[in-house]
């Protein structure tokens, strides 16, 4: 939860703004993040970010589904209340099936959901700081982290020069509560987020 | 123009025509969201909700007064109700179908319909659940059907029968159709909340965008969510519509135990579902001014998947006529020959009405210059809808009103004034969501318009022609030196 400085670059073109990520990366500077109105293919790693493990998280979901789903079925019909319907199998796999699956799935489905929601911090009534209000409608908003050593004039030059159409240096609380782990101080004043 | 970051041949249709860049999609799609609800919105809401009270009070007759307010009786057990049932789940799968399986199959085109579509099974599964539910004889009990820990044993539902797992795989339908639809949609709300002035809009548009920021990290991470919730929802459409099949398929009922019932049931609800679709999107897009993004190519595509899937349920009635002869099964044999082939018995009208509309009208739809025809489309997708209804009562019906034991054989079935209430309700209940959806939220998926623009969109098409079309030296003048 610490307040930090940050310089913010907008950009109007996807193809000026991949290169300009190289550059600004092999620069040294910091990207906190590039926020876009759409998903835009092959920025994850143009910005070098790992890989989502959300489809490991799904599998292991509806892994438990499967086991709950023949678990408790067969519980029931073999422990809790055997009866005997016409003579036919305690153990009837291929009646279980059409529920197992539906279990399967739901939790699956149920577990990913929460899971991507707790991992991006989207709930109702989050306050998130938005950097720029244009970044979910045709604009893509670059935001460089400063540090004690960075020269704020400097990093804006260099934005001018990637091909930054607009530039300016924002204070910010960026991350909510179960975000950031920081224990740093606040160095600069903080102005308060907007709602989210 | 240097190369783009992504190439479709030239040979496609465009998906989204005019001189559109990100900012006009947006425009173009948020407008009818911020404009007053206008006189058209309010005469078709206030309809839908007096249909809605309509259902409301058939309904409350019904539980006050028993299952008896309908005109079910020996051997008619189902009637009006389990074929509304199927029709509205049937509806349901095509919003599924577009979202889900044409994403695995990357099919660009299913970005200007699915958020639609993705709405209109939630609301028809929505009215689907009413059925089930309101059918039962003691519906305050309804909560039994449930497998929880209870004192009365503890007792537990019958997990091998299908009406259980009906109630398993609706459930499951309805809620991963839910959070596939939500989840698609919070990118969008968010792009509606930041250009909201009002602050009631603010408020509203800002609880409900979860906070979404346009994050890198957080895209990455919704595509990975969009690929696996399809990947999970594409054999739900399958398996949902087919557990459905089993209520039938599972019993001894003849014309109602056949193997066949799983792919008919389920290539029917793509069938009626995507015409439903059609008739929703041919009044959205004129209504709403959105006939760039819902082209013309999107309405023929549509088309070709009903005629497709109206010729394998054309296929799937022949099927059952020639196994009803072949298999000898004399009950098999006589349901068909005479209570539905039979144009005399009391339902043979309602067998050929089926066949008329499910199998031979959507032929039309090999001629290209009808696939483009809106009006023709449009009363075709009704007429299609009309079709799937009667192949539900068909099959329920003129299977069970003769059946077995000619003693029991039922005299004439017609639904009362609560059964045709409480189906028109639905309708009422279906309509008001559809049209408090379209005022509140973004019709078309906004983000996944802005991600195909740049290679399907008109101008950038165009952009593309002229760079492939130059001369040689123009081109290697333009892009071959380092500027």
């Amino acid at each position: 939860m610490a307040v930090k400085k940050f310089v913010v670059g907008i950009f109007t073109d996807e193809e000026v703004l991949f290169p300009a990520i190289k550059k600004v990366r092999s620069a040294g500077y910091k990207i906190h993040d590039v926020y876009t109105p759409m998903p835009i293919h092959g920025m994850d790693h143009a910005l070098g970010l790992r890989e989502t493990s959300l489809h490991t998280a799904g599998f292991i979901y509806g892994i438990t589904g499967t086991t709950t789903a023949l678990s408790g079925i067969g519980w029931v019909f073999n422990s809790d209340w055997p009866v005997n319907i016409g003579g036919k199998s305690h153990f009837d796999l291929p009646a279980w099936i059409p529920i197992t699956f539906e279990l399967t799935v739901l939790f699956s489905a149920v577990g990913m959901v929460l899971t991507f929601c707790y991992l991006c911090q989207l709930a109702p009534f989050v306050r998130k700081h938005h950097f720029n209000l244009r970044s979910t409608d045709d604009q893509f908003t670059m935001v460089i982290e400063m540090t004690d050593k960075s020269n704020e004039e400097e990093i804006k030059a260099f934005l001018q020069s990637v091909g930054a159409t607009g530039i300016n240096t924002q204070v910010a609380e960026a991350g909510w509560w179960l975000g950031r782990y920081d224990k740093e101080k606040t160095p600069f004043e903080h102005k308060g987020a907007t709602l989210a | 123009m240097a190369a783009p970051l992504r190439y479709e041949s030239q040979t496609r249709t465009p998906l989204v025509v005019g001189e559109k860049d990100y900012h006009q999609v947006t425009e173009d799609i948020v407008r009818p969201i911020e404009a007053a609800p206008s006189r058209l919105w309010w005469i078709g809401f206030l309809i839908s909700v007096a249909c809605l009270l309509f259902g409301v009070w058939s309904v409350t007759e019904q539980v006050i007064y028993g299952v008896g307010q309908w005109n079910l009786h020996r051997t008619i057990g189902w009637g009006w109700d389990i074929t509304n049932f199927v029709w509205w789940v049937g509806i349901g799968h095509a919003g599924t179908l577009i979202s889900a399986i044409l994403l695995l199959f990357r099919q660009g085109w299913r970005t200007g319909v699915n958020r639609a579509a993705e709405a209109m099974t939630i609301f028809a599964v929505m009215c689907a659940g009413q059925f089930p539910i309101w059918h039962m004889g003691r519906v305050w009990l309804c909560f039994f059907i449930m497998p929880y820990p209870n004192t009365r044993g503890p007792l537990w539902p019958n997990f091998n029968s299908p009406l259980l797992w009906d109630v398993f795989a609706i459930s499951t339908y309805f809620t991963v159709s839910l959070l596939f639809w939500y989840s698609g949609l919070i990118p969008d709300i968010a792009t509606v909340r930041d250009r909201a002035k009002v602050k009631w809009r603010k408020l509203m548009y800002g609880v409900l965008s979860f906070g979404w920021t346009g994050s890198t990290k957080h895209w990455q991470r919704h595509e990975a969510l969009s690929l696996v919730l399809a990947g999970l929802s594409t054999p739900l459409v399958l398996s949902v519509h087919t557990i459905v099949s089993f209520d039938f398929a599972t019993s001894v009922i003849p014309g109602w135990h056949t193997t066949i019932f799983p792919p008919y049931f389920v290539a029917g609800a793509i069938f009626s579902g995507f015409a439903m679709v059609q008739t929703l999107l041919l009044v959205s897009r004129k209504v709403l001014k959105l006939e760039e993004y819902i082209t013309m190519e999107h309405i023929e595509v549509m088309n070709k998947v009903i005629v497709l899937t109206g010729s394998i349920v054309g296929v799937a009635y022949i099927t059952e006529l020639f196994i009803s002869w072949y298999g000898q099964n004399k009950f098999e044999g006589w349901a068909f020959a005479q209570n539905r082939v039979n144009i005399f018995s009391p339902y043979g009208w309602a067998y050929y009405l089926m066949m008329g509309c499910n199998v031979l009208s959507p032929q039309i739809f090999w001629f290209r210059k009808m696939r483009r025809n809106l009006t023709v489309t449009f009363f075709m997708s009704v007429i299609v809808n009309i079709g799937m209804w009667f192949e539900r009562f068909v099959i329920i019906v003129t299977s069970i009103y003769r059946d077995y034991l000619p003693s029991s054989w039922a005299t004439y079935y017609a639904p009362s004034i609560w059964e045709i209430g409480f189906y028109v309700g639905t309708f009422g209940l279906f309509f008001t969501c559809y049209f408090l959806f379209s005022k509140f939220f973004p019709v078309i998926a906004i983000a996944e318009i802005k991600h195909i623009l740049k290679k399907s969109g008109e101008s950038y098409k165009d952009k593309m022609d002229k760079q492939e079309t130059m001369p040689v030296e123009d081109f290697e003048h333009k892009y071959a030196h380092a500027h």
